[in-house]
């Protein structure tokens, strides 16, 4: 046995085999030294290893600290800064190497310090009583009544009825001051750009608003979209064309196109002629909290959510299948013009998107 | 001895401050203030340490950040963004990220710190609740923890919905989903908080103002609160370490607790170094920016907001529809019930627990979580739910990564966020009182050395051996409890508290709570109680009230 | 007692272990986790095909399930066992085989993509049996994926019709009933230009009229764009978003910083004491 396990015997209760008790103690009971705490007497030279190491720790915190300005001025600021993923990385990786090694040496360091350097020892203090004395409570009390009396705030009920009159309004107004933060509801959510759109082509004379693709905005013919289990995003033409509104007519107008075998298509009553050869349009906001509700599946014919999972079945009107989401997604009436380009004859027939209080 | 003349460097500015203020009474008292030692009261020394590394790093990223929904066409340095169209905002973090040196390290940094600031909070929390250290005097304290978790969870959500990401442009579209469900005044909050429709121009300006301003300021408030109140109560001290209710005992604040507090700020801000140097977080030029009609699969919140998550998926699709109004029970249940049910529960259960079991006393050592066997159990039924919920908030990426279907691990849930609660009470309250009868032993006739003896006969028995005086201490801590209160004294006259249904209750309760609790008793000492097994119905130690 | 016994018996040892174990775990998964790295692009060219030779292949490999006159085959139940090829093109039987999951050998809920083996690891094979289907009716054949997709518009494209079932970043997710969305990693760009172009298994569609070439191979740039760029701040957890930060951020931030209080707090060496 060398002398490092001389100077730490085995734990006594450990799983697996026990160590061998040593001969002759068998039946003597152990002295159970409590936790040596660090004393007054340090062992002085092994006090010294122990600052040796530290010390290296400091030295080795600051050779990283440094280190850190080093790159950042040397190397990450070469051809005038940090441009691009590649250079990024290397900088990520050098920067924080470099700060992550600073603070864990000089972190170990103060920690072997106050293990095998500091000679505090324990020490022990009362717990005061945190009520006040009964006395004093008496005697706050007898202050306090005297200050009322003094006041006359009691004496005098109108001042203090009138006083606080005054101050009501004063808490009140702020709550005015926030009206502006935003319009009130209206009819605002009721209706998407879709209608305005049918409308305005209406007026021109047009049957209704071309759809265009989302992202390329391309109109979409119906020849075009004419391969059963398709499916793409789609938006009314001209939408972009709305400046600072743009995106958020976008997030109540947004729709999917999905091409389904014409004859599989439950007709939905009030609704026949609302498909074009097997495409239906159903708003891609989710009925549940407003996701958009995109995945599809052409084997199931299933719209999944794919926040929180709301399922709707596409050639059954979108109604839900499964999930948390409690009503069919609204589905957009839709036609072929003139050139066969594909039209929305008419805006969403109910609000889309979440439930809300007034929505009826 | 420590001579009694100060450096003169120390000296001079501290007699000039002493000399004006006076400090010095307040600081003779405190130099020496005992700090009690446990690994687990350093739970709380994350929180407090990540959000000094929040305040630092959010400081930085504030002075490139620019909250501004304008869209713009992005010309930085990241390639498979050139030319797309994004909100300043979202242009601005990828700007931070590639252009700024240290950018992506300080976000990295922030939003690792933020998760670590969380994460401690509910161990810390976890740790105060199961060892009893909310009672009195500390339930101040304990409600000023759950405001600060309140407001770390919308700090948390704010922050994470600032860059304009597509991800967070879809935790924004779920808030306001859910703001619009609440009955009466939801679209006019709705409204409101967006300045008109989602997501308008107007959200992400208010939200930077107060994430960084106002959350903070009021988080900052409280956190000193926190610990202007543990400092003056004292900490509370585990049972068995030397401390009594009258008697705190640790090391001096100078120089050990400040050596030890300082040496886990450095480890705090190590390892969130560490995270950030080696872990990528929230890589907001792969999500790309927020488009309302785009959505990824695995669409997640951060952790502390899974719970949420996870009931609305939950709910099966409750809506009622009468009187020309929609009232959205499977959005209003799962946005409000469980995070209610936990909140409402940690911040009343000091006060329940005093009710039922008439304890107003001072309580300043810990109880151990076994000596507690109804509040242990209670909690880990309450984790138990949480974590289902939180398991289901991930429900399609287990789905995806174990290949199960995704609709049976929603059903799966909606069973289990029922009934793991249950199974976790009662597993947990029978592991608690197997260790109450293995202490309860071990106080009977000493430990089990392992050491097995032959005797001339050739029978093995193992040795026992008397406990150290430590061990013995931390055992005997156990409190047993009160007797219920009889339902009526000598002269037939109810006792009070225990009448009306209320009283029945109470009396129900507090069997309820210390069921089957374990006596321990007995000194340790093997020689004298040789052989001796405790018995249940030994009459049990009792402590005056 | 031998130095390894003492050692082990040492009050940190178990966390050495632990640590060392975790630090194992690390290590072996960051070994098998999928890399990625950029997939080679095959750049299989439809050639010259013999349709004997492709109608030969496909009674031996695929007639089983397929029906040799690629009628599809039904169960007693009229459930579809196997689908009509007729008329599904070169394009669909290409990303079929070239990916593996034809020929199947399961009838789970997905047919998983898996290593090709032969005699389709022969890229001939393939064109020959591809060749030969498209001989039967017709459908979309081969594509040639256009060269310089716009990487920005692909993005906008795939976020707003493809990351909804595969991720952001290709990582892919899940369907309902045990299907899913694969990952994006491997799969090279005529593989991704023919399943838009076929929508394999519940895959929607999106043919050349809807997105066009130029529409796809920005799509195709993005992926590949994404796929291939290295992760700037460390590891990339998955790129799968906040469930595997989370997970990280508990397991190693608060496991870490847990070992750290208990060495803080640990009881002082015994050794400090003068002996």
């Amino acid at each position: 046995m060398s002398d490092e396990t001389n100077e730490n015997p085995a734990p006594e209760r450990v799983i697996g085999t026990p160590a061998a008790a040593p001969a002759g103690k068998v039946l003597v009971s152990d002295d159970e030294a409590g936790p040596v705490e660090a004393g007054f007497d340090i062992d002085e030279s092994k006090a010294k290893k122990a600052e040796r190491i530290v010390a290296l720790l400091f030295l080795l915190a600051f050779a990283a600290g440094v280190g850190f300005m080093v790159y950042f001025i040397g190397w990450s600021g070469r051809d005038g800064g940090m441009h691009g993923i590649e250079r990024t990385q290397e900088s990520n990786l050098w920067l924080g190497s470099l700060m992550t090694l600073s603070f864990l040496a000089m972190a170990a360091g103060v920690t072997v310090w106050f293990r095998r350097l500091m000679t505090s020892v324990p020490i022990e203090q009362e717990r005061h009583d945190l009520a006040t004395a009964e006395a004093t409570r008496a005697s706050f009390a007898r202050d306090f009544q005297q200050g009322t009396i003094d006041s006359g705030f009691t004496k005098r009920p109108l001042l203090r009825r009138t006083l606080l009159l005054a101050a009501a309004p004063l808490g009140l107004a702020p709550l005015f001051l926030l009206r502006d933060l935003g319009p009130l509801p209206e009819k605002r959510l009721r209706s998407t750009w879709w209608g305005e759109a049918v409308a305005k082509a209406k007026r021109e004379g047009k049957q209704g608003v071309r759809i265009i693709v989302d992202g390329t905005n391309v109109p979409l013919r119906a020849s075009d979209f004419n391969s059963p289990g398709g499916m793409i995003t789609v938006l009314p033409e001209g939408i972009h064309e709305n400046g600072e509104e743009t995106l958020t007519l976008i997030a109540k107008a947004t729709t999917i196109l999905i091409n389904i075998e014409p004859e599989l298509i439950k007709p939905v009553e009030g609704r026949e002629n609302w498909t074009v050869n097997g495409i239906v349009a159903y708003s891609k906001v989710c009925t549940h909290v407003g996701c958009p509700a995109a995945l599809y599946e052409q084997t199931t014919h299933h719209i999944l959510c794919p926040c929180h999972q709301s399922t709707f079945d596409a050639t059954d009107g979108a109604k839900v299948v499964f999930g948390p989401a409690a009503r069919a997604l609204p589905q957009l009436p839709i036609a072929v013009d003139d050139e066969g380009y594909l039209i929305a004859t008419g805006d969403y027939p109910e609000p889309v998107g979440p439930s809300f209080w007034e929505r009826g | 001895m420590a001579d009694e003349q100060l450096p003169k460097a120390v000296a001079g500015p501290l007699n000039f401050v002493d000399d004006r203020l006076g400090t010095v009474g307040f600081m003779k008292r405190n130099v020496k203030k005992v700090f009690p030692d446990h690994w687990s009261f350093l739970l709380g020394e994350i929180a407090l340490y990540s959000f000094i590394v929040l305040l630092l790093s959010g400081v930085f990223l504030t002075l490139w950040f620019k909250p501004s929904m304008l869209e713009v066409h992005y010309h930085g340095s990241y390639e498979p963004l050139q030319g797309v169209q994004m909100s300043e905002a979202f242009a601005s973090t990828l700007h931070i990220t590639f252009d700024v040196r240290g950018g992506l390290l300080m976000r990295q940094i922030h939003h690792w710190a933020a998760i670590l600031f969380m994460a401690s909070l509910m161990v810390h929390m976890l740790r105060v609740f199961f060892t009893g250290a909310y009672r009195k005097p500390r339930e101040i304290n304990w409600l000023i923890g759950i405001g600060l978790f309140t407001l770390g969870m919308v700090e948390g959500l704010f922050g994470y919905s600032l860059p304009d990401d597509l991800l967070s442009g879809t935790g924004l579209r779920i808030t306001q989903g859910v703001l619009e469900s609440i009955p009466l005044v939801g679209t006019y909050g709705y409204m409101f908080l967006f300045g008109g429709e989602f997501p308008g121009v107007d959200i992400i300006p208010r939200m930077f103002t107060l994430h960084v301003l106002l959350i903070p300021g009021i988080i900052l408030a409280l956190i000193t609160a926190h610990l202007m109140i543990m400092w003056h109560q004292k900490h509370t001290q585990m049972p068995g370490t030397g401390g009594t209710e009258t008697k705190v005992t640790g090391y001096p604040f100078y120089p050990v607790f400040m050596a030890k507090g300082g040496a886990y700020f450095l480890y705090t801000f190590g390892v969130i170094a560490l995270l950030a140097t080696f872990a990528q977080i929230n890589p907001i030029w792969l999500f790309g920016p927020y488009d309302p009609s785009a959505i990824s699969a695995g669409s997640q919140p951060d952790f502390y907001m899974g719970l949420l998550e996870g009931s609305l998926r939950l709910m099966p699709g409750w809506e009622i529809t009468a009187w020309g109004h929609t009232l959205s029970l499977n959005v209003l249940i799962p946005a409000l019930l469980p995070l209610g049910i936990i909140f409402t529960g940690a911040a009343i259960f000091p006060w329940l627990e005093r009710w039922v079991t008439g304890d107003h006393r001072y309580h300043h050592v810990n109880d151990r979580p076994r000596n507690a066997p109804t509040r242990t159990a209670l909690g880990v039924a309450m984790v138990t739910f949480y974590g289902v919920l939180w398991l289901a908030g991930a429900n399609d990426v287990l789905a995806e990564k174990f290949h199960l279907s995704l609709f049976a691990t929603t059903y799966f849930f909606r069973v289990t966020v029922f009934l793991f609660p249950v199974l976790a009470f009662i597993i947990t309250k029978r592991i608690c009182l197997g260790l109450q009868r293995s202490d309860a032993a071990t106080m009977a006739h000493g430990y089990e050395s392992g050491t097995i003896l032959m005797s001339p006969e050739g029978e093995f028995s193992e040795l026992h051996k008397e406990p150290a005086a430590s061990e013995k201490a931390k055992l005997l801590s156990k409190e047993e409890p009160k007797a219920p209160l009889p339902a009526v004294d000598a002269n037939g006259v109810p006792a009070k508290g225990t009448k009306g249904p209320i009283g029945h209750l109470r009396t129900r309760l507090a069997l309820w709570w210390n069921a089957d609790t374990v006596p321990i008793q007995g000194d340790g000492d093997p020689h004298h109680h040789g052989g001796h097994e405790t018995e249940e119905g030994d009459q049990p130690k009792q402590l005056t009230h | 007692m031998t130095r390894f016994t003492a050692w082990r018996r040492r009050s940190w040892a178990g966390y050495a272990v632990v640590l060392a174990a975790l630090v194992a775990i690390g290590a072996i998964y960051a070994g098998v986790s999928p890399a990625t790295d950029q997939a080679q692009a095959s750049g299989s060219q439809a050639q010259a095909a013999d349709l004997a030779k492709g109608k030969q292949l496909f009674n031996q490999n695929c007639a089983s399930c397929h029906g040799l006159n690629a009628e599809g085959t039904k169960d007693s139940y009229d459930n579809t066992i196997a689908p009509s090829l007729i008329g599904v093109g070169a394009a669909s039987v290409h990303f079929q085989i070239t990916t593996g999951r034809m020929p199947a050998m399961t009838t789970a809920a997905q047919v998983p993509a898996k290593k090709v083996v032969a005699p389709f690891d022969d890229p001939e094979n393939v064109t020959a049996v591809a060749e030969y289907v498209q001989s039967l009716g017709g459908g979309p054949g081969v594509p040639v994926v256009p060269e310089g997709g716009d990487v920005g518009l692909g993005g906008k494209l795939f976020r707003t019709n493809c990351a909804q079932c595969h991720n952001f970043t290709g990582q892919g997710g899940a369907l309902t009933e045990g299907k899913y969305a694969p990952n994006l990693l491997e799969t090279t760009p005529v593989q991704m230009y023919e399943a838009m172009l076929t929508g394999p298994q519940a895959m929607p569609i999106f043919n050349d009229t809807t997105l066009t070439p130029e529409d796809k191979a920005a799509i195709i740039a993005f992926i590949e764009a994404v796929r291939g760029e290295p992760n700037p701040g460390g590891a990339g957890l998955g790129r799968m978003g906040p469930v595997s930060e989370g997970v990280v951020g508990w397991l190693v931030g608060i496991g870490l910083l847990v070992f750290a209080a208990i060495w803080i707090t640990a009881k002082k060496p015994k050794k400090l004491k003068k002996s």
